[in-house]
């Protein structure tokens, strides 16, 4: 049987000890899902914003293959960068594979589909109540998608949130494109499949604990500043 | 931009506006005036909601045309769309303060940024808002929403401003300060159109009467006239407070 006390202790330890090794992979961990929300967020917030407003043949289609793509299977975009990335690949002159930065755009395939397919949907709603109010004021296609999405920033908040919980967790995907490399690319996730197959279960749930830890008090952090904000601004 | 005084009149001829082939508008004909406050009456229903977002651009119209500006004198749609205003039953007030609202609407009409400031201050002390400057629009009380809406309206200097019901869902004070913000605007010169219920307000405020019942047009009276006594029998029944329309 797992021993639960050990494993508790062990994050205990890995947490009070500041264990440099374990600081290393939480970093490279909040980096890379950290960069790739980010780059998710900027492509995906007015790519939704577009989505909800612009009226173009094909637009349905769309909506449907985005929204279905929120539950890509991380392995296949691992994989399919992996071919992307890979020597012969057509990007591969860039050299980017078993590299952090093959790891973000990996994340960013995954998350993107759901901040963009989110924020869609908030931004529709947000238009229904605005649509009328902004088009007597004669604002302009660009101030449209800038407002709403200031407007809209509590609920898009929520849609980037989304996006870091499946980056964070995700570990098919950084798994093929980072290679689990020791001190170069393993993160928490990529550490905790590595540590629980060789055995170490009390480490792997230690990582586990902490990665779970750090995910939660970003939440927290989010959903308090939120909260006292929307109850300011109404 | 030509150096016009006003796009108005506005001549709708023959307006109508349907969804799904079921007409809820027909056979509009009318010349809004400058200067005069229109009062749209008419039962619920009636399609005065409806007259007013067509003659605000907010609704094509599915038969018959708009021109502003009168014969021979065809405006530049930009033109047409910058020298008119809207207020709302329910303002929708960005999520800012009060005073960011008025800066974004002049953003939008491209005043020049350091000018903002002053000139939207200027607009809030105007309809006694300043002490609210501030304060984040959307938890403004609905009276001092509906003043923030007219001050929004103010700065862009309409030509004709729509009321939409302005104050169907304040209370008497509220109510007071949206028909004073009316004055103002009227004694700027602005064309007043405005819908109501309230058939006190209607006496206070109009000068023309225009009565819709069922989406047609059945009056276009002076106020005076059509208060004493109204020509179809419509208005009379509306009058007199009938059901029947």
């Amino acid at each position: 049987m797992l021993d639960l006390t050990a494993a508790l202790s062990t994050a205990a330890a890995l947490v009070i000890e500041l264990d440099p090794q374990m600081l290393d992979i939480v970093r490279l961990s909040v980096l890379v899902s950290g960069s790739a929300v980010l780059l998710a967020a900027l492509i995906g917030l007015p790519l939704g914003a577009v989505l909800a407003l612009a009226v173009f043949p094909g637009r349905g289609l769309l909506v449907v293959m985005i929204n279905a793509c929120m539950g890509l299977p991380p392995v296949v975009v691992g994989l399919a960068i992996y071919l992307l990335l890979s020597r012969a690949g057509p990007l591969g002159q860039f050299g980017l594979l078993f590299t952090p930065s093959a790891m973000v755009v990996a994340q960013t395939v995954l998350v993107l589909p759901i901040v963009a397919a989110l924020s869609r949907q908030v931004v529709a709603d947000l238009w229904d109540e605005y649509g009328e109010q902004l088009r007597s004021l004669g604002a302009g296609k660009f101030s449209v998608v800038a407002t709403l999405l200031w407007d809209g920033r509590f609920s898009l908040l929520t849609a980037v949130l989304a996006g870091f919980g499946r980056a964070s967790a995700e570990v098919g995907a950084v798994m093929i494109v980072g290679g689990n490399i020791s001190g170069v690319t393993r993160t928490m996730t990529t550490a905790i499949a590595l540590e629980t197959s060789k055995g170490d279960l009390p480490l792997a749930l230690g990582l586990g604990i902490v990665l779970i830890g750090l995910v939660t008090a970003v939440n927290a952090v989010v959903f308090l500043v939120g909260q006292s904000a929307r109850r300011r601004m109404g | 931009m030509s150096e016009i005084d006003s796009i108005l009149p506005l001549e709708l001829d023959g307006i109508g506006f349907g969804v799904h082939g079921r007409p809820l508008l027909s056979g509009i004909g009318l010349r809004l005036e400058s200067g005069s406050r229109t009062v749209v009456l008419g039962p619920n229903g009636a399609g005065k909601s409806l007259l007013l977002r067509i003659c605000h651009g907010l609704l094509p119209p599915t038969e018959g045309s708009l021109r502003w500006g009168g014969a021979g004198r065809p405006l530049p749609d930009p033109l047409v769309r910058r020298r008119q205003a809207m207020v709302f039953q329910r303002p929708v007030l960005l999520r800012r303060s009060a005073l960011a609202n008025i800066r974004y609407v002049l953003g939008l009409i491209g005043l020049p940024r350091r000018r903002r400031q002053v000139v939207a201050m200027a607009a809030l002390a105007r309809f006694g808002l300043a002490d609210l400057a501030g304060r984040p629009a959307r938890v403004l009380s609905g009276g001092e929403q509906q003043r923030l809406a007219l001050a929004r309206a103010w700065v862009v200097e309409p030509d004709v401003l729509f009321l939409d019901e302005p104050t169907s869902a304040l209370d008497p004070a509220s109510t007071l300060a949206v028909e004073m913000a009316i004055h103002e605007f009227h004694a700027a010169g602005a064309k007043i159109v405005m819908t109501t219920h309230d058939l006190g307000q209607a006496r206070r405020l109009a000068d023309e009467v225009v009565f819709l019942s069922r989406g047609r047009l059945v009056e276009v009276s002076a106020a005076s006239h059509f208060f004493k006594g109204p020509a179809s029998p419509q208005a009379r029944a509306f009058l007199a407070g009938e059901l029947a329309c």
